[in-house]
């Protein structure tokens, strides 16, 4: 086994690095003249080419983030259970249950409780009544009659106005952050997991039932930041990976693993690029090759920097033999 | 009771993503260092606040060994705690 694992490891001085940028730059000149989302997919997720970009750019919100929660073993294929965490989890807002009309004029505001779409989610008007309270402090007078809330306010329109917004915004349920939980049936285990928008792991810590061993989110950064530097360097393999292959472009897993590898290896989650990989090499010549040629230049000569032409890029500048594949050997003298 | 004691109780190396963690014992790290023929402070880096590190105990200037699994079974990566 060692001979075969062995034969099959690539040579020492290949140039591992561009055979990877090749392999999935060429599938990513097929991938931009696709089209960019699937239609009829529940959740929309930027697909293809822009969420390539941001995974190598290591943005820290992705355009839509996204989570996966599992429930724990004993009621993982409670469809019921699942339907309870969700709308457990799923963040509701006073403006979402309710419509706020602003009547200038009589200096009120109307709240009427949409009640069908509350009691879904268990929450009856003295609920609202009573969060409003809480938000509002000593501001108003409430009267409540049936799902009709009205608020007598003693102030300008532009105060009003700014209450009404405040009320809007006032919190009912859910964690912040997680938007539209849908429940979906995974057909291969027959398990239900919910996926829901937005990604907050700190606060899902404290919800019960949930897996939290499999919880998911496409933020690489959170998942660094929860279960660190290895986690998402997966987590980044997986999200690559994913991308290539829905797009029918398959990509061998180790040039991603090196690309994620690379990403990872200063102990975070760093970007392909001038603030990144490419801009925190130690040559000043590598540098100033790739982007913001003059910049790099003339701080090096303000500071004084030195090259010791280690790398690839800086022997090829001054046209020496580069130090990779034959390059790399080099005559030892026997004493 | 014994769900809140288990939310505790929870280890990030119970997550799907993480690979099991270990700090290299001193006397190894120089073997090791030979047979990759790198110097200690070219080994990628790990954050000494990187929650796996602090679980293990991880200081500054630890080498923490990695059992990744990856398409040819399992691989040892390695990291300086920095």
């Amino acid at each position: 086994m060692p001979k075969i694992k062995q034969d099959s490891s690539i040579d020492a001085g290949e140039a591992v690095g561009i055979i990877a940028a090749q392999s999935l730059g060429e599938p990513g000149t097929q991938m931009t003249m696709r089209t960019f989302h699937y239609a009829g997919v529940a959740e929309q997720v930027p697909l293809g080419l822009p969420r390539l970009i941001e995974l190598v750019d290591a943005r820290r919100e992705p355009a839509k983030a996204l989570m996966d929660i599992y429930l724990e073993h004993e009621h993982r294929k409670d469809a019921k259970m699942a339907q309870k965490i969700a709308s457990e989890i799923e963040y509701v807002t006073i403006g979402d249950l309710c419509s706020v009309v602003e009547n200038f004029q009589k200096k009120e505001l109307r709240i009427t409780v949409d009640t069908e779409y509350a009691s879904s989610k268990g929450i009856k008007t003295a609920d609202v009544v009573k969060k409003m309270r809480e938000a509002l402090g000593k501001e108003g007078k409430i009267m409540t009659k049936k799902n009709l809330i009205m608020l007598r306010l003693n102030s300008n329109c532009q105060k009003m106005r700014k209450t009404s917004m405040k009320i809007r915004a006032v919190q009912m349920k859910g964690i912040r952050g997680l938007a539209r939980a849908t429940i979906i049936k995974d057909e291969k285990t027959g398990e239900y997991f919910i996926r829901v928008g937005g990604s907050n792991i700190s606060e899902l810590k404290k919800v019960d039932g949930i897996d939290f061993s499999r919880i998911y989110t496409n933020n690489i950064r959170d998942i660094e930041k929860h279960f660190g530097i290895e986690a998402a360097r997966n987590a980044l393999v997986k999200e690559i990976k994913q991308v290539m292959d829905l797009q029918g472009l398959p990509v061998d897993i180790r040039h991603i693993m090196l690309i994620a590898d690379a990403m990872c290896a200063r102990g975070t989650v760093e970007p392909v690029g001038r603030h990144g990989l490419s801009g925190g090499k130690f040559s000043v010549l590598a540098r100033a090759a790739f982007e913001e040629t003059i910049k790099h230049l003339v701080n090096a000569s303000i500071r004084g920097e030195e090259d010791p032409l280690n790398g690839v890029t800086e022997n090829i500048i001054i046209g020496q033999t580069v130090k990779l594949g034959t390059g790399k050997v080099r005559l030892a003298m026997k004493e | 009771m014994s769900k809140s004691e288990q939310k505790k109780k929870f280890s990030v190396f119970d997550h799907v993503l993480v690979p099991k963690h270990e700090i290299v014992p001193d006397p190894e790290v120089g073997k090791i260092l030979e047979e990759l023929k790198v110097s200690r402070d070219k080994l990628p880096k790990m954050l000494p606040n990187d929650p796996a590190a602090k679980e293990i105990g991880a200081k500054k200037g630890d080498v923490v060994r990695i059992y990744r699994k990856g398409p040819g079974g399992e691989a040892v990566y390695y990291r300086l705690v920095a």
